[in-house]
């Protein structure tokens, strides 16, 4: 027998046609049925009222770090795809930098498993580019691809061998593979664990210029017109370099990229004293940073917004700042933040949620990101005008390293289904479940 | 102006009243290094911890007399000792001395923060004896001690801070201190070791050492780390020396009446010449008395009186505590 839900009286956001229409989403066998106008209920659909909510495809996520296998103590694939589904997340692409490195085919299988167990969010392994992410011998991104990766990056360990870089985006295009960079100099880095400015001067830390991470940019897209290869940008961080890649994208050349909530939110200030949750890489900027990163993400330069999800333990952020890990988690928050940027006048909804679905999607090539008529129904419900404090011990990531503990917010994600299935729900207890037969 | 800080992390933001009545209290407890018998019982029953995660002979000794000349216990305990090197966390390490209920706990060490990061793990008043390339705020005010007993005053002063201020917490707290009791503030130094951020923090910046000290009422030194070379912060030893060593040709440069301070140790013949270092201007002996008497104030508004005023509050009285020292002295 068939099964159907029906998600009524929402306004259905469609970020393809940049569109918000009060409709309802039939589902049936867990995919998108029909998107219609209501009124229709039928005897044996069940019904979940999203009345006063946005109905948009399920989040994708397409830079995340799940730790499994090697720091469970972090983050499982299991936790980290409830993390996911919690913030609106139906798919995450969770990058290599496991223990083992998820530089081979087996490893590569272990994460596709570990997914299929955890029954929440879609999990979609991304390969290394090199062998051991150490940037000297391509990985196995061939038998990877066939096991089920669906992009490639030495993500947190920046590639600083050119030629590999060359021959990584040569072989990727083999298989229509995106090469994911994160675009840091490490010899201009040099240790650096902030944004080299006027804060790192007075707080006597080691500073990062925004240099180094654009002529890693200016390098690759150099590199991009030498090979044709696709080149996708992670958590870019300066205005110089958005508007290195808007130009590149102008002049034709595969060039993507991504910018995170953080970035988007916060300038180096946050490091303030020495807070250890405002350490990441590439650091937190200036104001004219977010500023231009917004921008970009209006414009459509910046194709994606993604978490760079980084769990760690409370001990690997509670010492010393240099000594600190680098990175906060993301999924629980992202939406949440993002949804400023629409009350700041940034970007409206529609083109938001475009960055929060479509853009990944299609990056990745991911049955993502639609609800049109046969796709897997990967939907999530937000309440726009539901006001929530951030409250990270109470995260369903096993981490707690964020810097927005305590931020009131608006908008929230307030149910996820994946493939039909209502896989996360968090009402109110004045407006109970309404999942009714 | 009563010194209300609980800890002292840094001299930034804080302003020039606060100093001034620091340096008002730390002069009046230089006489009591001058006695016969060099002690006082202020501090009797109280215990101060020195935790150094950095070698240092001369910050450590100088608080640690400083503690014995107001009668409070000290422990010494150094980065050989620490636990450090047995892995535990510098939280752990807190937390463990913490439940020993020190009175104090004075803290060096090789990274920028660690100060800040014990102040939120502990509840007994942390005094900042150097941290990474962040702050030393004893070593400034013992150096604006100096200054003002040269000088008077230190507003209206134009004092060059020549070296790596890059690398510098000397060189941070001076700039702080200075700027807020309203002396000019030259920063000298190869463009490498000078970020150009400092004229935002209200620094001039100078390349030649010859324009730097023209007509300075003050020459601060700093010490030149010969590791910093490993990074091409600048070509070789020689080569430094040769652009910004103090020689006496140079003094020249600055007022007939110039103050030479080095927070030690000094590298002589790299950075200043032994005629200047041993010459009429230096006062880096000077520096060297005052900062047991800064010392000796810290620990006093910081344990004693802190104390004192929590007593007083307890008891629903007014807070009345005798200025700086007088109550050492009592």
């Amino acid at each position: 027998m068939t099964e159907r839900l029906r998600i009524a009286n929402g306004m259905v956001v469609d970020p393809e046609a940049r569109t918000m229409t009060r409709a309802d989403v039939l589902i049936e066998d867990g995919a998108v049925a029909a998107v219609e106008a209501g009124e229709l209920l039928e005897a044996e659909a069940r019904v979940y009222d999203a009345r006063s909510c946005w109905v948009v495809p399920g989040l994708v996520d397409m830079h995340v770090h799940l730790r499994e296998p090697g720091y469970e103590y972090k983050e499982t694939v299991a936790t980290g795809a409830a993390a996911a589904v919690a913030g609106g997340f139906t798919s995450i692409a969770c990058m290599a930098n496991t223990n083992p490195v998820n530089d081979n085919a087996a490893v590569t299988r272990f994460i596709v498993e570990q997914a299929a167990a955890a029954k929440h969010a879609r999990v979609y392994p991304i390969g290394a580019v090199s062998v051991g992410l150490k940037g000297e011998r391509l990985a196995e991104i061939g038998e990877m691809r066939r096991a089920g990766i669906v992009a490639v990056s030495d993500d947190g360990m920046p590639l600083m061998d050119a030629a590999l870089m060359r021959h990584a985006l040569e072989y990727a295009t083999m298989f229509d593979l995106l090469l994911i960079a994160h675009e840091e100099d490490a010899c201009l880095r040099a240790g650096g664990v902030m944004n080299e400015g006027l804060t790192s001067v007075r707080l006597g830390l080691k500073g990062s210029p925004a240099a180094a991470e654009e002529l890693m940019i200016a390098r690759d897209i150099a590199l991009v017109e030498l090979t044709g290869g696709r080149l996708h940008v992670a958590h870019v961080s300066t205005a110089r370099a958005v508007a290195m890649i808007r130009e590149a994208r102008a002049r034709g050349l595969a060039v993507s990229a991504e910018a995170t909530p953080h970035h988007l939110m916060l300038t180096e200030d946050a490091v303030a004293d020495y807070d250890t949750n405002a350490k990441m890489a590439p650091p937190l900027r200036t104001q004219a940073d977010v500023d231009a990163l917004r921008a970009g993400l209006a414009d459509g330069t910046i194709d994606a917004i993604a978490t760079d999800h980084a769990p760690h333990h409370a001990d690997e952020k509670e010492c010393e700042f240099e000594r600190a890990a680098n990175g906060i988690v993301g999924l629980e928050t992202a939406l949440g933040l993002a949804l400023r940027l629409v009350a700041d006048g940034v970007l409206d909804v529609p083109t938001l949620i475009a960055r929060l679905t479509t853009g990944p999607a299609r990056l990745l090539g991911l049955p993502a990101g639609t609800l049109a008529v046969g796709a897997p129904a990967d939907v999530a419900v937000i309440d726009p005008e539901r006001r929530w404090r951030v409250a990270a011990r109470s995260f369903k990531s096993k981490s707690r390293n964020t810097p927005f503990d305590g931020w009131e917010l608006t908008g929230k994600a307030v149910a996820t289904f994946v493939g039909g299935t209502l896989v996360y729900e968090d009402r109110p207890a004045a407006a109970p479940l309404r999942v009714a037969s | 102006m009563a010194f209300a800080q609980r800890h002292l992390l840094g001299l930034e933001g804080m302003p020039g009243e606060g100093i001034v009545a620091l340096l008002d209290s730390a002069a009046s407890f230089k006489e009591i290094s001058e006695r016969d018998i060099k002690k006082v019982p202020t501090l009797r029953g109280k215990t101060v911890i020195n935790l150094f995660y950095e070698s240092s002979t001369r910050t450590r000794t100088s608080f640690e007399i400083a503690a014995k000349r107001l009668s409070a216990d000290t422990v010494n305990i150094t980065s050989s000792s620490a636990s450090t090197t047995k892995g535990e966390t510098l939280v752990d390490t807190a937390r463990n001395l913490e439940a020993m209920r020190p009175d104090a706990i004075v803290l060096r060490h090789p990274m920028s923060g660690a100060p800040q990061l014990l102040a939120r793990h502990v509840t007994c008043p942390i005094i900042n004896a150097g941290d990474g390339c962040h702050e030393h705020p004893t070593q400034a005010l013992l150096d604006l001690l100096t200054i003002r007993e040269r000088r008077g005053q230190i507003a209206g002063l134009t004092v060059a801070i020549v070296g790596d201020l890059l690398h510098s917490r000397v060189g941070r707290s001076n700039l702080h201190a200075l700027r807020a009791l309203g002396a000019t503030v030259r920063l000298v130094g190869p463009p490498t070791l000078v970020p150009r951020e400092f004229r935002a923090l209200g620094a001039e910046i100078h390349t030649r050492l010859a324009d730097g000290v023209r007509d300075a009422d003050v020459i601060m030194m700093l010490r030149i780390q010969r590791e910093r070379m490993g990074a091409n912060y600048f070509p070789s030893l020689d080569e430094y020396s040769h652009y910004y060593c103090l020689t006496e040709e140079v003094v020249r440069l600055a007022k007939p009446q110039v103050i030479i301070l080095h927070p030690g140790p000094m590298n002589r013949g790299l950075e200043i010449s032994s005629a200047v270092a041993d010459g009429p201007y230096s006062v880096i002996m000077n520096q060297v008395t005052n900062g047991v008497a800064v010392r000796m104030a810290l620990l006093y508004l910081l344990v004693a009186r802190n104390k004192a005023e929590q007593a007083d509050s307890e008891a629903g009285g007014d807070v009345a505590v005798a200025a700086s020292g007088k109550g050492a002295r009592a």
